[in-house]
């Protein structure tokens, strides 16, 4: 299933990608503000095990999310390829540094849209709103997460039942 | 970051000329025959209707002019500044603003001008005193860039001919030569002998008005060529705005001296956020210095080493420069009190001097932002139910007059905000039988006089009889609660029946910086602050495994209980052998706080934590050790109450 887009010409994007348990991932360059070496991390008491910890970005507390989490992946050691990838996106109408947990840091590198594919609606272990899109490269997908998504939801691994979804 | 927008500029300066007006109509209500105050008035609707039309902004323009020509004719002595009148431009003022603003009610404007006509009909013209018919000789001369900047000299000496008998000598003596002249230069002086009923010095002036401040003018009375002083040109600057630079604005003039007129200010404006970055800098700065000090003390190089301690004492400077610039003096908010004074006079007809004090200290400007509306409603609650009617004090032996006073001083490192009045006080009996019926005290409860006062910021408290326009719904004190703690600072409340009643905020000088004690619990570090902590002792190991069992200490015969954070904080790491309690206190709970280990007490810059952490309630925010890493601060009051629960649901199991 091939999905046509309207922007035929091009329709190329820059993407960092990264791993994550063994899967990789990959994001808008243009969200990247700064990959580091893995920095003291401050756990929160009784935050959301998908936020657990803050850090320090350049006289900044920004919290630190972990993908892992998100899509069920179970937390790994850190190891010396571990890596904080520092995006910029919105939350609720705030731009916000956020801190994401890589377990290994690729390349810069282009994806032709066309290459890509909508998430299938069966036959994944993740949830399918938090996947965008997802490309093939070499026989290996990469997954185009939806961070706006993953986000709004905290990083919940399973969709709520609306019952016990909070009122915000 | 868009302050290149001609028409937000625009905004920005209407809204400070607005203010200006709202100050001196204010001022004028006081003192009604300043002419002073009348022209500073005048010139302010004069530049706003100029620069509003400049600004495509016809609606303003033309509303204003109505209150200009209106200003115009008190200005002439054609009109007395009556109250009714001040009142009606008052509210003018408020559409004005609304006009601004983008949300005006058209009704409301055609309202208010009708208003406005018959108040001016009915404040007829007093015909002003005859004048004795004195002989004056002016002598001016304008700038020599006066035309190129749209003076017409033939329009200031027309006008001149209107005042009276005239006779006008122009002199050439600084023309300079041909070759050097040009043509759109002004190089004359003039010689003129007035003489007539309608001349004074103030009509003369008057034709200058909008010119004085370049030019030289020199007015004597009558022939006598007598030496006296130049006419200082001390009348606040009255240029167009279309030529003054939009970013340097006067501040405002302030206060009840307003006759006193100062030297504008060379003030800069700048975006708040830019002022954030720039602490985030600062911050950042500070970090990294303290590594340099770390390795320049284990190094031997002595130029490092002094290079290390100069930087830190400039990190130090201006860390604490960057803190002053975001201070500004609280009259920017007393000011606004005058005109709710004002209003609050109208709407329950009782007279009422407000008296403002230490106007000159210095807040956060987001505090002050936020301290707006509770003092509107504590200043309300105070005039509605603190200050009884001009009958009801006159029985009571006192000045028909009540008095409220706001003042404001420093205090460690608080600032303390007063609201007191002299009104017939907080009526125990009935805060008490009020909280009662509401269910807030059990019947008979012994409460301390305190914790009784304190009940008037319950929610949904009140004891007014009536509900008014003002106050009474019992919405409000609770509003001042809440947002007062929510700046970390606290309210004190005290009356005495038949004198009056005290309500003061004590609020942070900033919510940028805090003070506190740095404690660890197990491998995280924690910020309390200070101005929670009553004290710490000792937890000691007999204690510790005694109270297993329950979770109070005993403090000199009072038992504290206290809260494990261990517990709380699911600590996973071995407890250390010497545990300390740090007491705490939220107004009236006494709570401990557990701790593997004091580190000490420290100065920190805060810093928000973001949305993701909204939900953990435990924290207030973070801040940014030496060594770079992240310590988060407790919020006390939301701790105890975890505690409390904590306590609950242990109670229930045991």
């Amino acid at each position: 299933m091939i999905q046509i887009e309207t922007a035929a010409n091009d329709d190329s994007v820059q993407v960092l990608t990264f791993d994550v348990r063994g899967e990789t991932f990959a994001l808008e360059a243009g969200l990247v503000r700064e990959i580091l070496d893995l920095p003291d991390e401050t756990e929160v008491p009784g935050a959301a095990e998908f936020v657990s910890g803050v850090m320090n970005f350049r006289g900044r507390v920004i919290p630190v999310a972990d993908l892992r989490l998100a899509f069920g992946l179970g937390r790994a050691d850190d190891t010396l390829d571990s890596r904080i990838v520092v995006i910029e996106l919105e939350l609720d109408g705030d731009p916000t540094l956020v801190g994401l947990r890589a377990d290994k840091v690729h390349e810069v590198t282009s994806l032709s849209m066309t290459d890509t594919e909508p998430p299938p609606p069966i036959g994944m272990r993740w949830r399918q709103d938090y996947v965008s899109r997802i490309a093939r490269r070499a026989g290996e997908p990469i997954i185009l997460p939806d961070l706006a998504c993953i986000f709004a939801e905290r990083g919940e691994p399973r969709s709520a039942a609306p019952s016990l979804q909070p009122v915000s | 970051m868009n302050l290149q927008d001609p028409a937000e500029i625009f905004r920005l300066e209407a809204r400070e000329l607005l203010e200006a007006i709202e100050q001196g109509l204010l001022d004028l209500a006081d003192r009604q025959d300043d002419r002073d105050l009348v022209d500073a008035v005048f010139r302010s609707l004069h530049t706003l209707k100029g620069s509003g039309a400049m600004f495509g902004m016809d609606a303003l323009a033309a509303f204003t002019h109505h209150c200009e020509t209106a200003f115009d004719r008190v200005r002439k002595g054609l009109a007395p500044a009556t109250p009714e009148l001040i009142t009606c431009v008052l509210n003018a003022r408020d559409h004005m603003r609304a006009l601004v603003d983008g949300d005006p009610d058209p009704a409301v404007g055609d309202a208010l001008l009708a208003e406005l006509h018959r108040v001016l009909e009915s404040g007829a013209a007093p015909a002003a005193a005859p004048v004795p018919a004195t002989s004056w000789r002016v002598r001016f001369s304008l700038p020599v860039d006066a035309m190129a900047n749209g003076t017409n000299p033939l329009g200031l000496l027309a006008e001149l001919r209107e005042l009276g008998d005239c006779r006008i000598v122009a002199s050439t003596e600084a023309v300079p030569p041909i070759d050097e002249l040009n043509p759109t230069d002004c190089h004359l002086a003039w010689d003129v002998t007035l003489a007539g009923p309608k001349v004074s010095r103030s009509s003369i002036e008057d034709v200058f008005l909008f010119v004085m401040d370049d030019m030289v003018l020199d007015i004597r009375e009558g022939e006598a060529v007598e030496a006296f002083a130049e006419e200082p040109a001390a009348v606040e600057a009255a240029a167009p705005a279309a030529i003054a630079p939009p970013a340097v604005i006067p501040a405002a003039a302030e206060g009840k001296k307003a006759e006193e007129t100062k030297k504008p200010d060379s003030t800069l404006r700048v975006p708040a956020e830019r002022l954030d970055e720039l602490m985030d800098r600062v911050g950042e700065l500070v970090i990294a210095q303290s590594r340099l000090k770390q390795i320049a003390s284990s190094s031997q190089d002595m130029a490092l080493r002094s290079v290390s301690e100069e930087v830190e004492r400039l990190a130090g400077e201006l860390r604490d420069t960057m803190m002053v610039v975001r201070m500004v003096p609280i009259s920017n908010l007393f000011g606004r009190f005058r005109r709710l004074i004002h209003d609050l006079q109208r709407d329950t007809g009782k007279s009422i001097e407000l008296i403002t004090q230490g106007e000159t200290t210095e807040l956060d400007k987001t505090i002050i932002e936020r301290l707006a509306d509770p003092l509107i409603h504590v200043i309300r609650n105070a005039a509605d139910h603190g200050l009884e009617t001009p009958e009801q004090r006159a029985a009571a032996g006192k000045p028909a007059m009540g008095k409220l006073t706001l003042s404001a001083r420093h205090s460690g490192a608080e600032v303390v905000i007063t609201v007191s009045d002299d009104g017939r006080g907080i009526d125990r009996e009935r805060v008490r039988a009020k909280a009662e019926q509401n269910g807030l005290v059990a019947p008979g409860a012994t409460l301390s006089d305190a914790e009784l006062l304190q009940m008037i910021f319950a929610p949904g408290f009140s004891t007014a009889a009536t509900v008014t326009n003002l106050s009474g719904r019992g919405v409000g004190m609770d509003v001042v609660k809440r947002t007062i703690e929510s700046l970390r600072g606290a309210i004190d409340i005290s009356s005495t029946p038949g004198q009056g009643s005290e309500v003061s905020l004590r609020i942070p000088l900033t919510l940028a910086i805090i003070e506190g004690l740095l404690v660890r619990v197990g491998a995280g570090r924690y910020v309390i602050p200070l101005g929670a902590v009553e004290e710490c002792v000792e937890l000691s190991h007999e204690q510790d495994v005694r109270s297993s069992g329950r979770s109070l200490i005993s403090l000199r015969d009072e038992f504290v209980p206290f809260l494990r954070l261990r517990e709380l904080f699911r600590t996973t790491a071995e407890a250390g052998p010497h545990q300390k309690v740090v007491v705490v206190s939220t107004g009236e709970a006494r709570v401990g706080l557990v701790v593997d280990q004091i580190i000490g007490d420290h100065q920190t810059v805060i810093k928000s934590l973001s949305k993701l952490h909204a939900d953990v309630e435990t924290f207030s925010g973070a801040t940014i050790l030496g060594d770079g890493g992240v310590a988060l601060i407790l919020d006390v009051p939301h701790l105890v109450e975890a505690g409390q629960r904590l306590e609950k649901q242990f109670r229930v199991a045991s």
